[in-house]
């Protein structure tokens, strides 16, 4: 049985929309979930109004990983904006590194080799599944299983060594530049990558046994945390939350870029959109990623250039445009909006993050009458980035 | 200021009218002081070396660094076995790892919630941007010397430094404190001025007190 | 593409059609008519994801650009509407009631142009920034450099070396 609030002792709504709240009156108790804050994902936090246990009014802040990106990226040629657009996300930094080159290119008039681009599909799925197993880490630390989070670290730690044969570096790879990737795969990559994916599964074996099947889990998040489908065009929800609503939203199928038109997948859809339901469509999307990199190194051609001929990136001028890219990534939509006006300098880059609907408006509305002991598992559930929100 | 930090008069839920001037109510207003050893020095040293065996971390991602202490907690790098463990309170921690470039919104948070930490406390800037900007050297909204604001043991460089070098680190951070050179809390009550100065020189919304611990 | 374009150019005076890749287009919208071509697309013709809500300043026209993109999921086309607005008096009316999130972008667009949308829910209220008493950081006559050598110290011994300047020098030594 979900948590059912006592609506009697609701404030009641000014004329202009805003809550009625005294908190002098001793009714209402303002509480902050954040920054600093264990069970808070990333560096953001909540404002929390409580009545009782029970939120009323809730109010995200971001801003705590400001870089300014848009505004430094103005003040860069089109290569050196390459090395620093990975650090917009932490977690998943590969599909800037994407998004941006194939703008670039798109705008730049350059073809993207055959090889460079199965390349790429492989290195976005790779950082599909490090974000969804820091994802199932976190959900079900939320909850107090800490030993799932010490699991799937383990496990990212493989692949982040499989990471780091291919490109050279951990976490900032670096590795998709605009016109290409920087370099084809190692050798004996295929079998090394094949053993760390064996490892993987039959730890999710245990994760599904341990996480899935446990009760106090399920108790936790069944019914709890809500997305109405109704909710999902108004508030731009996509990926994995719209996926466990019922709406087949993916752009690998609505829009297929790189080479997923010749790969072999569905897209992974949930009925209840709740929590457990988007721990559950997140869990069968990475194993559908595991299936994708076992097709991608089958199929992949091992000949040919892996990166286009740039012009002299010293004098690189890109006509005047603008485009806007789009992928998949682990959250959902992620696109970069590039608007170039002839110079050597692009004229406005825009990140859309996920996060940014996720966690500002969605996590505002969605938040109210919840318990304050599920507001970590629910922000959780979400798989918000902070550092996408405000770059 | 904000307006909950006003002085004003409130009535509370049984009727009863107060006044309440949160700066001074909830907060204390005493500086820092410098505290020496007390002891013998051996006595001391003792101290140290228990103090370089117990090294308690803030957990306060402040930037990308934070992701690379996840695996340090899991059993292949194991920070627990060097006596290094993470807490959720200031409170509860001695070692304030900066992790990663600090927005001026975050560096707010990170001195209310290093002046929250107990002395002796240490800290520990992570990656190139605590040491002089870094990526962001030319962004408007990030700070480029950490050691402006805190007092910082030790710098470990890198962007992002790998789990073994925050691991070396620690090793250095810990032969610095058996050296009884980990003196941080007194320097920051020594230069209490000089760092105010410098934090409110960026921080153009100050609404806390001085020293809130 | 082009019969969505046909269909409303019948109601409203758009500008030229751009397309940019077969699944993208660009029209520009006169800034009064944005609101009545936004519930068109979203009702009757399908486009009913905003994808993004985001400006572009043109200093040298002296005017900002506003790009509502929208994505119709059926049809796996996308659609961005410019609406250029004067600079000297950047006020734009809210979309909030159509989406919602939007109120989030306006936020933002607020502080980081300064462009005001009317009506819009917490528009005055701090976003990302706190205490920015600048002009708004975005901007393009916003130098990030100057203000952050003004702002921050560096380390006295720090040597900057524009990257680009010094590629050119390791290449060409000679110059040319």
């Amino acid at each position: 049985m979900a948590y059912q609030p006592d609506r009697s002792q609701y404030p009641q709504r000014r004329v202009d929309g805003r809550l009625d709240i005294d908190l002098a009156s001793g009714k209402y108790l303002k509480l902050w979930h954040g920054p600093q804050h264990p069970g808070i994902t990333g560096n953001m936090s909540v404002e929390l109004t409580l009545c009782g246990d029970e939120i009323v009014d809730a109010k995200t802040h971001v801003g705590y990983l400001h870089r300014g990106f848009e505004k430094l990226m103005e003040r860069r040629t089109f290569i050196q904006c390459f090395p620093i657009v990975c650090r917009v996300c932490v977690p998943e930094p590969d599909f800037n590194e994407y998004c941006y080159a194939a703008a670039v290119e798109e705008l730049a008039g350059i073809e993207c080799p055959e090889r460079a681009r199965w390349i790429r599909t492989l290195i976005l799925e790779m950082g599909r599944i490090n974000s969804y197993l820091m994802y199932l880490g976190g959900q079900s630390g939320a909850f107090g299983m800490g030993v799932i989070g010490q699991w799937t670290t383990y496990i990212r730690d493989l692949m982040l060594d499989r990471f780091e044969e291919l490109t050279g570096a951990r976490i900032y790879h670096m590795f998709i530049l605009p016109g290409g990737v920087r370099d084809g795969l190692p050798e004996g990559f295929e079998q090394r990558m094949e053993e760390t994916l064996r490892e993987l599964e039959s730890t999710m074996k245990d994760v599904r046994d341990v996480l899935f099947h446990n009760a106090v889990f399920k108790k936790r998040s069944v019914g709890v945390g809500v997305i109405d489908p109704a909710w999902l065009e108004p508030y731009g929800v996509t990926g994995p939350n719209a996926r466990a609503a019922g709406v087949a939203k993916d752009v690998r199928i609505d829009q297929p870029y790189l080479v997923y038109p010749e790969l072999s997948y569905e897209a992974i859809v949930g009925k209840d959109s709740d929590i457990y339901t988007r721990a559950d469509v997140r869990y069968r999307d990475l194993l559908q990623s595991v299936d994708l990199i076992r097709q991608i190194l089958a199929r992949m051609p091992h000949e040919g250039p892996v990166m286009a001929k740039l012009p002299n990136v010293l004098h690189w001028k890109i006509p005047q445009g603008e485009t806007y890219i789009r992928g998949e990534c682990s959250r959902g939509e992620y696109g970069y909006y590039v608007v170039t006006d002839g110079s050597g300098y692009p004229r406005r880059i825009n990140v859309r993050g996920p996060s940014y609907t996720h966690a500002v408006a969605l996590l505002e509305h969605m938040i109210i009458n919840q318990n304050i002991s599920d507001v970590a598992g629910l922000m959780v559930s979400l798989h918000t980035y902070p550092p996408e929100v405000e770059r | 200021m904000k307006k909950e930090l006003e002085k004003r008069t409130v009535t509370g839920p049984d009727g009863q009218v107060f006044e309440v001037d949160p700066l001074k109510d909830y907060f204390c207003e005493a500086t820092p002081t410098v505290q020496t050893g007390e002891y013998l020095q051996i006595v001391e040293d003792l101290f140290n070396w228990a103090r370089s065996n117990s090294i308690w971390v803030l957990g306060f991602g402040t930037g990308c660094g934070a992701i690379e202490m996840r695996p340090l907690m899991t059993p292949r790098f194991d920070a627990y076995r060097y006596g290094v463990q993470w807490r959720a309170t200031p409170r509860q921690s001695n070692l304030f790892i900066v992790s990663g470039y600090l927005s001026v919104k975050t560096l707010k948070r990170v001195v209310r919630a290093y002046e929250q930490m107990q002395s002796p406390k240490y800290v520990m800037g992570l990656g190139s941007c605590t040491i002089n900007g870094g990526m962001y050297w030319d962004s408007y909204n990030t700070i480029k010397q950490l050691d402006d604001y805190l007092p910082v043991d030790l710098y470990v460089t890198g962007c992002m430094p790998r789990p073994e070098a925050l691991l070396s680190g620690i090793e250095a951070l810990k032969k610095i404190i058996r050296e009884g050179r980990g003196e941080g809390a007194n320097i920051y009550a020594e230069r209490f001025e000089w760092y105010k100065a410098n934090q409110k020189k960026v921080i153009q919304d100050w609404d806390m007190p001085d020293y809130n611990w | 593409m082009r019969d969505i374009y046909e269909r409303l150019l019948k109601t409203f005076s758009l500008g030229e059609l751009i397309e940019q890749r077969p699944d993208l287009a660009f029209i520009t919208v006169p800034q009064a008519q944005l609101q009545d071509v936004l519930i068109r697309l979203r009702d009757r013709e399908g486009f009913t994801h905003l994808v993004l809500l985001t400006a572009v300043d043109w200093i040298e026209d002296n005017q900002f650009q506003l790009t509502y993109l929208l994505s119709n999921r059926e049809a796996a086309v996308d659609l961005g509407l410019r609406v250029m607005i004067p600079r000297d008096e950047p006020v734009m009316s809210s979309i909030h009631i159509i989406w919602p999130t939007a109120a989030t972008y306006q936020r933002e667009l607020k502080e980081m142009f300064g462009i005001d949308f009317l009506d819009s829910p917490g528009i005055d209220e701090p976003f990302i920034l706190e205490g920015w008493s600048d002009i708004p950081p975005y901007r393009r006559d916003f130098d990030t450099k100057k203000y952050a050598e003004e702002t921050y110290s560096n380390r006295p011994w720090r040597e900057t070396l524009d990257p680009q300047e010094h590629m050119k020098k390791q290449l060409y030594p000679d110059g040319t």
